[in-house]
């Protein structure tokens, strides 16, 4: 019983970071009808941002308060995540939105490539290590279950966001923009709302969620590594798909509950194999119910 | 003969009953017009009869057999082609392409044939230009058969939706519409395109909003209302139901034909 | 890249008709030469690029011809590529006859993934054929049914041999490939002029159309996946053959975007569009071995500006070139090397 607590916990939290990493997808899906596979990318650039934050600008020496530390390094990499995730939107598929879906997604694969091999480039292929105690380590016992303060952080911090993501989508104007655009942009614009404007938007919370996520993976397991973006992307994208993809609470549903599922079935199977469940688990909606849990149509009607 | 059969069909979409209990039939060799108000599910039921939605009960026949449950292709190799409202053609392809694919499904190269270029491919193959040459003479695009069907004048793509319907062989021809947006010389050569195909043999079943056409070329014709069927008879007896004048030809105003 | 250059060649073909045979018989003579005067080096990298053309042309017929976004390639190579190493190595049957035995089970293979998804839409298909590239990595790495070997694969495998006439050199390699080359090239070419490849083209301008005209679009989809999947599996084995080791890092997802690139880059559709492909994608990097670190960077921006700047590709094919045009392109000129379609 413990071990399955134990279970919920972890598939909880990673759950969380699927669901953040997934908005990203979601969203811009549902505003641009395109896979961002630059996406995953922007995750794992957040995780290097902070590390490059913390290990060579030294913040956590220039600041003295380790708490205003750790924000103002959360805020500084949300923040040039999201730039990174702006510029992409301009360079790579703005000038591509009328030409069709098949050039678009050899764009964003071509960015994910480029923005990988850049990092690659720069940090090195091993992994790099996380500096430790930024948050200490402290850890409970709850119910027979070990949780340690950062994980505490990081459900913390992404339920935080979700709730707020959510609140702003439901109840704010620029929030049913994008929802009006993801029905349809002609309409939208007729409307008198900026399309542009708000895709970009769309592209600074995105990736600022993305981005937060990662940097969250990385103090987690003290690690990073250039190919992160490309393992959780994936599995972040079959999160989308699997709660509806271009549905925002969707996206939030379909990460936890892959993040859960994930975790469970890991008990059960070789490490190996685990990274195989959530494409199963994505071929196995698309093929069963394209719709996933709460979302659109995907498949063709003839 | 009646040629097509539809029994008691209905369709619906969420709340909306697009197609409510529609009978009626076509014999073989007929005319028939399909008209009504927008929205009063003709077009639905164009869809119904070539397989592209499922009706939710009812049943569709084409001389005797059941066409519900088939896949489109299957239907068309049945015998039933058709046009669309909005034109669909294969654009970036050129006109003679565009006849070439309604052969399609009366030939049947595998792909053994293809690579081995076996004689009987190629045989095939001509006879497939020849009765694509056929139907582009018939509608008087064989000239511009290299043209992109992108590049064609409207009514000549109208036309050319009709000729690669043709090239299917069918028994029934379902058009959708086909003097829309159409000027008054094309309207006419239009009558005299259905008339030839009707002498050819094949049945014709067909939307079309312009009274002028529907009521000069219809042997009979059904009337449309939210769905339901509520007129069915000769021109002239249409034209008088008061429930069609109602609905549709609105009040006082009579067509002049 | 405007037309500018395509129509001064297109011109320059139809004034002088005989110039078409004559480069055509010029460049038959070299490749029959090379391997006389090339170095084993030069040797193996045409092998290499053989290779990948031969992979370029099994991708070309599910991307270019039915017009559906395969980024799982290379698992079909591994599928052949393993099938051909499992059953030499254990049960000792020469390489060349597995040559169809590989492809028979790569069709298999792609007809029992692809059947359930193929109704899916443009970029989900795209999606689940990474997912199932992916697996089928996955399970090879894990050393499923004990028979792949693991991370470190699978190695002794035998080389082809011919009548007892063993080809072990790069040079006897070189023809080996050439053939294959040759008759996939024939191969191509005829099944896109038949009624297949018609069908294949009514299906990528609109597939509903296309459905309602009789077209059977669920199965030509498929058997596109099963003929693509199939060449791609006989490749295996020549690859197998040729480099006697196999392991699953030789078949992950980044070989399979280089296979979408030569198809995509290149000119989907065409023949001399793919090999043009391969040249960028394979041969390119060859050469300039020095700046090996920064090819995939390189690769990832070209992606990007060409699909801003020729989203069409170096040399599509007919209406590859005419369906993704740039909207300010000047429509009257036929797309870039008349490319047959």
């Amino acid at each position: 019983m413990e071990f399955l607590i134990q279970q919920l916990i972890n598939g909880l939290t990673v759950g969380s970071i699927y669901a953040l990493v997934a908005l990203g997808y979601t969203m811009v899906y549902g505003v641009l009808r395109l896979i961002n596979f630059a996406h995953g990318e922007l995750f794992m650039l957040g995780a290097y941002m902070g590390f490059t934050l913390i290990v060579s600008f030294g913040l956590s020496s220039l600041i003295p308060n380790i708490l205003i530390a750790i924000i103002v390094m959360f805020i500084l990499t949300m923040g040039l995540v999201a730039v990174a995730g702006v510029a992409t939107e301009r360079i790579a598929y703005r000038p591509l939105r009328e030409v069709g879906r098949l050039p678009a997604v050899v764009s964003a694969l071509g960015v994910s490539i480029f923005i990988q091999n850049a990092v690659m480039l720069t940090y090195g292929t091993n992994y790099q290590v996380f500096p430790e105690g930024l948050i200490p380590s402290l850890g409970w016992t709850v119910f027979g279950a070990h949780i340690t303060l950062m994980r505490v952080v990081v459900l913390f911090v992404s339920f935080a966001l979700l709730a707020a993501l959510y609140w702003f989508i439901q109840r704010t104007t620029i929030g049913t923009a994008i929802r009006a655009i993801a029905v349809d942009h002609r309409t939208a614009r007729l409307m008198g709302i900026d399309v542009n404007a708000i895709i970009a938007l769309v592209f600074v919370i995105g990736p600022a969620l993305g981005g937060t996520a990662g940097l969250m993976v990385a103090m987690t397991y003290n690690q990073l590594n250039f190919t992160m973006g490309w393992q959780y992307g994936l599995k972040a994208f079959t999160a989308a798909i699997l709660g509806g993809i271009g549905n925002i609470p969707g996206a939030m549903l379909g990460g936890i509950l892959l993040g859960i599922v994930e975790a469970l079935a890991a008990s059960y199977m070789a490490a190996g194999w685990q990274n195989a469940i959530s494409f199963l688990i994505l071929i196995l909606i698309l093929t069963v119910r394209p719709t996933g849990i709460l979302g659109e149509r995907v498949a063709e009607k003839l | 003969m009646q040629l097509l059969k539809i029994e008691d069909v209905t369709k619906t979409f969420g709340g909306v009953v697009a197609v409510k209990d529609v009978s009626f039939g076509v014999d073989k060799g007929e005319i028939v017009g399909l008209i009504g108000a927008n929205g009063a599910g003709k077009t639905t039921l164009f869809n119904l009869i070539t397989g592209i939605y499922l009706p939710d009960k009812g049943a569709i026949l084409l001389a005797g057999e059941g066409l519900v449950g088939l896949s489109p292709h299957e239907i068309t190799a049945r015998g039933v082609a058709r046009t669309f409202q909005t034109i669909r053609l294969f654009g970036n392809l050129s006109v003679l392409e565009n006849a070439m694919a309604g052969q399609h499904c009366r030939t049947n190269a595998g792909v053994l044939g293809s690579l081995l270029r076996l004689p009987s491919q190629r045989r095939e193959e001509e006879r497939i230009l020849a009765v694509s040459q056929q139907y582009l003479e018939l509608t008087s695009l064989w000239s511009k058969r290299d043209e992109l069907a992108n590049n064609l004048a409207y009514g000549d793509q109208r036309r050319l939706e009709i000729a690669r319907a043709l090239a299917t062989k069918p028994k029934l021809l379902v058009l959708d519409e086909p003097a829309a947006g159409l000027n008054d010389v094309e309207t006419a050569e239009l009558m005299q395109l259905i008339s030839t195909i009707r002498d050819m043999g094949i049945t014709v079943l067909l939307i079309e909003h312009d009274m002028k056409v529907v009521m000069k070329i219809s042997d009979r014709i059904v009337v449309l209302d939210n769905g339901a069927k509520i007129a069915e008879g000769t021109p002239e007896q249409v034209q008088a139901d008061d429930r069609v004048i109602q609905a549709y030809l609105g009040g006082e105003d009579v067509i002049e034909i | 890249m405007r037309t500018e250059i395509g129509s001064r060649a297109q011109r320059l073909w139809q004034t002088h008709p005989g110039l078409g045979t004559a480069i055509n018989a010029a460049a038959g003579v070299l490749l029959l030469l090379f391997p006389l005067f090339a170095s084993r080096y030069w040797t193996s990298v045409a092998n290499y690029f053989g290779l990948y053309l031969l992979l370029g042309l099994s991708l070309n017929i599910i991307v270019g011809y039915a017009g559906l976004f395969q980024l799982g390639h290379a698992a079909f190579f591994a599928v052949g590529a393993y099938t051909t190493a499992i059953l030499n190595t254990t049960l000792d049957i020469p390489v060349l006859w597995l040559l169809p035995v590989s492809g028979l089970v790569t069709a298999v293979v792609a007809y029992a993934f692809t059947r359930p998804i193929i109704h899916l839409r443009g970029d989900y298909l795209c999606i689940v054929t990474i997912g199932v590239g992916e697996i089928v990595r996955i399970a090879l790495l894990q050393n499923v049914f004990g028979l792949t070997g693991g991370p470190n694969g699978i190695f002794g495998i035998d080389r082809p041999s011919l009548f007892g006439f063993r080809i072990y050199q790069q040079s006897q390699y070189y023809y080996l490939i050439l053939l294959f080359v040759v008759l996939t090239i024939v191969g191509s070419y005829r099944l896109q002029r038949s009624r297949i490849g018609r069908a294949w083209t009514c299906i990528r301008e609109d597939d509903i159309a296309a459905e309602a005209m009789g077209i059977n679009v669920t199965y030509y989809k498929t058997l596109s996946f099963v003929l693509g999947g199939a060449v791609a599996g006989m490749v295996g084995t020549l690859y197998a053959g040729w480099i006697t080791v196999i392991s699953p890092s030789s078949f992950d997802f980044w070989e399979s975007v280089v296979m979408f690139c030569i198809v995509i880059l290149g000119g989907a559709g065409s023949v001399p569009g793919i090999v043009l492909g391969t040249v960028g994608m394979v041969l390119l990097p060859e050469i300039f071995r020095q700046l090996a670190d920064y090819r995939m960077l390189v690769f990832g921006a070209a992606m990007v500006i060409m699909m801003i700047f020729r989203p069409q590709g170096l040399l599509p094919s007919r209406t590859w070139g005419r369906a993704l045009q740039r909207p300010g392109d000047d429509r009257e000129v036929p797309a870039v090397a008349a490319s047959e379609d």
